[in-house]
């Protein structure tokens, strides 16, 4: 009995969680979450700097990151914007890069080879076929959705047998990649000088790597303007957030659907071709950038491009800088780890949107 | 019948019996008799109708499709019963295979260590290793699970595919853990003195007669009578486990999370006890899987030949049905190595299409089985055998909620 009088004197509280819960939220908020992210960035920099790279060797491996970054943001923002609207993690998005990049390398040997625009290692041609290649890897990509997905999706199928059917399609794309073009490692110009400028502040950076920031920022920028300011764009976002109440608006979800395989395809086929000219075409380079992408749509928030953005380039940062103080193959294991302290923290991620 | 013959016959007359138990139906009496007939009989019959490579060729794929029913009895524990969506699969089988393989082999001494190195090699016995596999995958298993099981099932999908590459890339980067990129080699087969000559000192003198004329290339023989117990034991163990009151809660929180959590359970922890007793036996089943094939590396847990495929299998097979696992395991292993004859046969063909193509043919077998996933996906989800909702032994068949 005293325990309830006790209970009932104390003012009425609005907040009935207790100490520990209330700390656990706070440990649970965005700014947590970006503080975190922020610090471990610092801690990368200063574990490589005692690892004894110095400053204009940290500021040339940050610059490649956000290259890094660069990349994984275009095949993030199609996967984003998928898992938004369609609402499974498209496993199979990693071969959409991987076609692009073989695709244009396939289109561009047909084309007569011009000379290289310096300072870049590549002509004219890699850019058209990348253009061409596009709506090739757009076919593809609304072939497997035509044949696997929309029955699914029509069936109201549940999330997880839509993320299986994605990665037997991931599988299926990659063998009909091997089976075309065979395992062996390939490069858009084997034996072509791609010599290393000089910037300013002692930076070293390739032509090609100038080019990849600056495209990747120009199609990240037409894509936030598509996104922001066309019909199309508003109805993806608006799918994306509520598919139902977007339907029940007039907006017609199929084809904000193939509008969104559309974009997400093109955008993989010139983070392909970048992550090409970066390294080289392998059948499995896709699905080595699959574990980064989904490190990025998580960080930013699912669903959220600009959220997608951010994160890519964040973990693109840290994976670039972590390699001087720690193995550079345990490039995709940094990005894992990001990705669990944002599940830990905030799953929501930074830009993400309280849904289902 | 020569003695070679009859003592490959008696080496197939467990992993029959088992078999026969398996399938057989009827009651429990009945159904020990008949099976004991039949594997006698069977086993006697087997190597006289078959050519001694032929049936060679048959045990090793069973071996292999047994060690890999295990792994699929061990996804069915987390995504039939609990419905974890573990998309990595690999990453428990390579912690169990080299966990084993570091608890069972010698340390590389002398020259040797130049070109072998490894963490440690404490010479344990097979069944050690085959535990200590167990529990280390559980460990990781359980680590992996604290951050991610209380989120949306697709993030767990994400972050266990993940863990799988990450554990790939440790056991290919790091070369004082397992020797690096270079495979693990000298792993320990167990008993394998039955089969060398002279045989094991502790044998009767009457067995290492019978033993005689086996050779180490029939050594497969014994490991099946090893994969086909350990399969049993993981079987018996699942059936009682999804039968038993904790089997039931995990099925509650598998289809009605709300409800089982309104009753009082408590959903994270018994979603973590289930994902951590499936990483147990896909970490048993690697240590089986390194003890077989001796020599291992990372390369062998790729997400293809061991994630992939054992989705296929428990797809087809049935999931939440544990003999629909096995099922769907020995299946897929036949259709994987059947398609391997096929395109043999068929290169020809490739030939005239693309001279690239016989080379990569390979390739056509990594398309087939993910066509068979699309198809099951799209027409027969719940596979060949469908969940048994069984809730009680004293109901009947009839009263059963469909």
């Amino acid at each position: 009995m005293s325990m309830h009088d006790v209970a009932d004197d104390t003012a009425p509280r609005h907040d009935d969680r207790t100490g520990r819960e209330r700390i656990l939220a706070a440990l649970r908020s965005r700014i947590t979450l970006a503080t975190a992210l922020a610090l471990t960035l610092v801690v990368f920099w200063l574990l490589g700097y005692r690892q004894g790279a110095s400053g204009s060797d940290l500021l040339s491996l940050t610059i490649w990151g956000v290259m890094l970054g660069g990349i994984i943001a275009l095949g993030a923002i199609g996967l984003t914007l998928v898992y938004g609207v369609l609402k499974f993690p498209n496993f199979a998005h990693g071969e959409l890069v991987t076609f692009g990049t073989y695709g244009t390398f396939t289109i561009a040997a047909l084309l007569p080879t011009g000379a290289a625009l310096r300072p870049f290692s590549f002509g004219w041609e890699l850019m058209v076929g990348m253009i061409l290649t596009m709506p090739l890897v757009t076919l593809v990509a609304l072939a497997v959705d035509r044949v696997l997905f929309r029955p699914l999706r029509a069936r109201g199928a549940e999330l997880v047998l839509l993320a299986m059917a994605s990665l037997a399609a991931s599988f299926f794309l990659r063998s009909v990649i091997y089976l075309i073009w065979g395992s062996d490692f390939m490069f858009f110009y084997p034996g072509r000088a791609n010599p290393i400028l000089t910037l300013p502040l002692n930076i070293r950076i390739q032509g090609d790597q100038i080019f990849v920031l600056v495209l990747a920022a120009i199609l990240v920028a037409l894509t936030w303007i598509l996104l922001s300011r066309t019909r199309m764009g508003k109805a993806m976002r608006a799918t994306a957030n509520n598919p139902d109440l977007a339907q029940v608006r007039g907006i017609n979800t199929e084809r904000v659907i193939a509008a969104t395989w559309a974009l997400g395809a093109s955008l993989a086929v010139a983070g392909g071709v970048m992550y090409g000219l970066a390294s080289q075409l392998r059948p499995e380079m896709g699905w080595f950038l699959l574990l980064p992408m989904f490190a990025a749509v998580i960080m930013g928030g699912i669903g959220s491009p600009v959220g997608a953005i951010v994160g890519a380039i964040i973990i693109g940062i840290a994976q670039q800088v972590s390699s001087s103080f720690i193995n550079p193959a345990y490039g995709p294991g940094v990005s894992f780890i990001l990705m669990v302290v944002v599940l830990v923290l905030q799953p929501m991620g930074l830009f993400g949107q309280k849904g289902d | 019948m020569q003695q070679i013959d009859l003592a490959r016959s008696a080496f197939l007359f467990l992993p029959l019996f088992l078999l026969g138990l398996l399938i057989l139906p009827g009651r429990a009496a009945l159904r020990i008799i008949a099976a004991l007939v039949l594997a006698a009989l069977i086993g006697w019959g087997l190597p006289q109708m078959l050519d001694r490579g032929t049936l060679t060729y048959l045990v090793s794929f069973s071996t292999m499709a047994g060690i890999y029913a295990i792994l699929s009895l061990g996804l069915n524990s987390q995504w039939g019963l609990a419905g974890h969506v573990n998309f990595g699969v690999a990453g428990f089988f390579a912690v169990g295979a080299f966990t084993s393989a570091l608890f069972t082999t010698t340390m590389p001494e002398g020259a040797l260590a130049a070109y072998s190195q490894q963490a440690f090699g404490l010479q344990w016995p097979f069944l050690g290793g085959v535990i200590m596999a167990g529990i280390l995958a559980a460990i990781v298993g359980f680590f992996i699970s604290i951050p991610v099981l209380r989120l949306r099932t697709d993030f767990l999908a994400i972050a266990t595919l993940g863990i799988a590459e990450v554990i790939r890339f440790i056991f290919q980067n790091e070369r004082w853990l397992a020797n690096g990129p270079q495979p693990m080699r000298g792993i320990p087969r167990p008993l394998d003195c039955l089969f060398k000559d002279p045989a094991c000192s502790w044998l009767p003198p009457g067995a290492a007669e019978f033993l005689e004329p086996l050779s180490p290339r029939d050594y497969v023989f014994f490991y099946l009578i090893v994969v086909s117990l350990i399969l049993a034991v993981v079987f018996i163990a699942l059936e009682r486990i999804s039968r038993s009151p904790w089997g039931r809660m995990l099925r509650a929180v598998r289809d009605e999370e709300n409800s089982a959590s309104m009753n009082g359970k408590n959903v994270f922890w018994r979603r973590i006890e289930s994902f951590v007793v499936g990483c147990f036996i896909m970490g048993v089943g690697g240590a089986v899987y390194a003890h077989y094939v001796v020599s291992i590396d990372y390369s062998h847990f790729n997400p293809l030949f061991a994630t992939f495929i054992i989705w296929v299998m428990l797809m087809l097979g049935g999931s939440g049905n544990n003999k629909g696992a096995i099922l769907g395991a020995f299946a897929v292993w036949g259709v994987w190595s059947g398609a391997a004859f096929m395109i043999d046969i068929a290169s020809p063909a490739l030939q005239l299409i693309s001279d690239d193509l016989p080379t990569r043919g390979a390739y056509l077998r990594w398309m087939l089985v993910a066509l068979l996933l699309g198809v099951i996906v799209l027409y027969r989800p719940q596979g060949i055998l469908s969940e048994r909702k069984k809730v009680s032994d004293f109901m009947t068949d009839d009263d059963e909620p469909q």
